[in-house]
């Protein structure tokens, strides 16, 4: 019982004294990042490994995305006799939701877990100590260019799985189910809004990039340096990441969607 | 893999990820119709807006020609008081006539102007005179009720 009670309260001061760690490592990688930005080729390099090689997954899981919600939407609809207001449908859902969501926990575990094994690694095998020994801060060299490379991939590839899913809803809509083309597009149109749905969506998108990418360095970088500390810091990744994105997405959906309007 | 061909495939994924920005801002939405143009301000009251709602649109003949930039209410008239911004472009002549009808059977409402005769033209600020107000069910169903029970009433008075 009382082992039980030790071991509950450990786990409660841990997991505070880690997030307090966390925002600590926020604020120092925020003051660090001027290196990262100065010598961008730095950044632009790990905008190659989390965005680009994630490209191929995000515009396949779009597409199949908007497909579905085109033949899901589509049979819903047509019972209301408004099977027009497909296109309305898929890309409100996907701008709005399906977009930034799908795209950052697809991001999580494609390149968070990615960023998350390299750092622990390179912490493993003393490469961190190493720099700190040449007098070159791991923080400023190491991590803050993965941390911009995510932030600044994030967005592009939550748009492009929006439009994708789009493209997608579209070539089952209008393509093979023959949806009125006019009507799938201007409708489509009429219903979405620049500031209100799309702006939304990238602020969104923004906010899970950031989330997601500094929780895999943080994790990487206070992995336990074995084997076993790397492939457990990179699980966590996995895990608070997605359930930072839903939980923040239902924060950020709350703030935008339910005034006025 | 060298600099250069990062360099060269990080081009390529920024251009099309903007591409799709553009591509959601463009064709999704509906930021090339109308925000850059020039508008002016004419203001309508109506005894009751039903469901009428702010960017909702103004149509003339079908045609969208604006977009409800506000909606409020008159406490001393106890009127609603909507603000409609109509593209410069579109001239009406003072006596336009404003009413808010529903698209569809259950569609959103939007505000219908019918152009009159007169041959000033309405200005930036200025009001229109005429409108309608949007008609409530509730309303429609209970005149229709009392109609009918006034008829039933007189028929068994006839006899």
């Amino acid at each position: 019982m009382r082992a039980a009670l030790v071991r509950l309260g450990a786990m409660v001061t841990t997991t505070v004294w880690r997030l307090g760690y966390a925002s600590r490592f926020f604020v120092y990688l925020l003051a660090h990042s001027g290196t990262a930005l100065r010598r961008f080729r730095l950044t632009v390099r790990e905008i190659y490994f989390a965005g680009v090689l994630s490209l191929i997954i995000i515009l396949v899981s779009g597409l199949f995305v908007g497909m579905v919600l085109g033949l899901q939407g589509y049979d819903t609809l047509q019972r209301y006799g408004s099977s027009e207001a497909l296109g309305v449908l898929v890309a409100l859902s996907l701008v709005r939701e399906l977009g930034p969501v799908v795209a950052g926990l697809l991001f999580a575990s494609r390149a968070g877990s990615a960023i998350t094994a390299e750092i622990g690694l390179m912490k493993a095998t003393e490469q961190l100590s190493a720099m700190e020994m040449m007098a070159v801060d791991p923080i400023a060299r190491v991590v803050a260019p993965r941390f911009w490379g995510g932030v600044l991939s994030m967005p592009l590839l939550a748009a492009l799985f929006s439009a994708m899913g789009i493209f997608g809803g579209y070539l089952v809509g209008v393509v093979l189910i023959g949806v009125d083309e006019g009507a799938f597009w201007s409708q489509m149109q009429a219903a979405v809004d620049v500031r209100n749905d799309i702006l939304n969506g990238v602020i969104k998108s923004v906010v899970f990039g950031v989330a997601v990418t500094l929780i895999a360095v943080f994790e990487g970088y206070d992995s336990v340096p074995t084997a076993e500390g790397v492939s457990r810091a990179t699980t966590r990744t996995v895990v608070t990441s997605s359930l930072a994105i839903l939980a923040l997405d239902f924060v950020l959906t709350a703030l935008m969607f339910t005034g006025g309007n | 893999m060298n600099r250069s061909t990062i360099d060269l495939w990080v081009g390529v994924f920024v251009a099309i990820g903007l591409g799709a920005l553009l591509f959601l801002a463009l064709k999704v939405g509906n930021l090339a119709s109308f925000s850059t143009a020039e508008t002016y301000r004419v203001d309508a009251r109506f005894a009751n807006i039903g469901g009428l709602k702010v960017r909702a649109p103004v149509k003339s003949a079908g045609v969208v020609v604006g977009r409800v930039a506000d909606i409020a209410f008159d406490n001393e008239s106890y009127e609603a008081v909507t603000v409609l911004r109509i593209d410069s472009q579109y001239k009406f002549p003072r006596d336009t006539a404003a009413k808010i009808l529903t698209s569809g059977l259950l569609g959103d409402q939007y505000i219908g102007l019918e152009a009159g005769a007169d041959a000033r033209i309405l200005k930036d600020g200025e009001r229109l005179r005429i409108t309608q107000s949007a008609v409530v069910l509730e309303n429609l169903i209970s005149q229709f009720l009392f109609s009918k029970a006034a008829e039933g009433g007189d028929a068994k008075g006839g006899k």
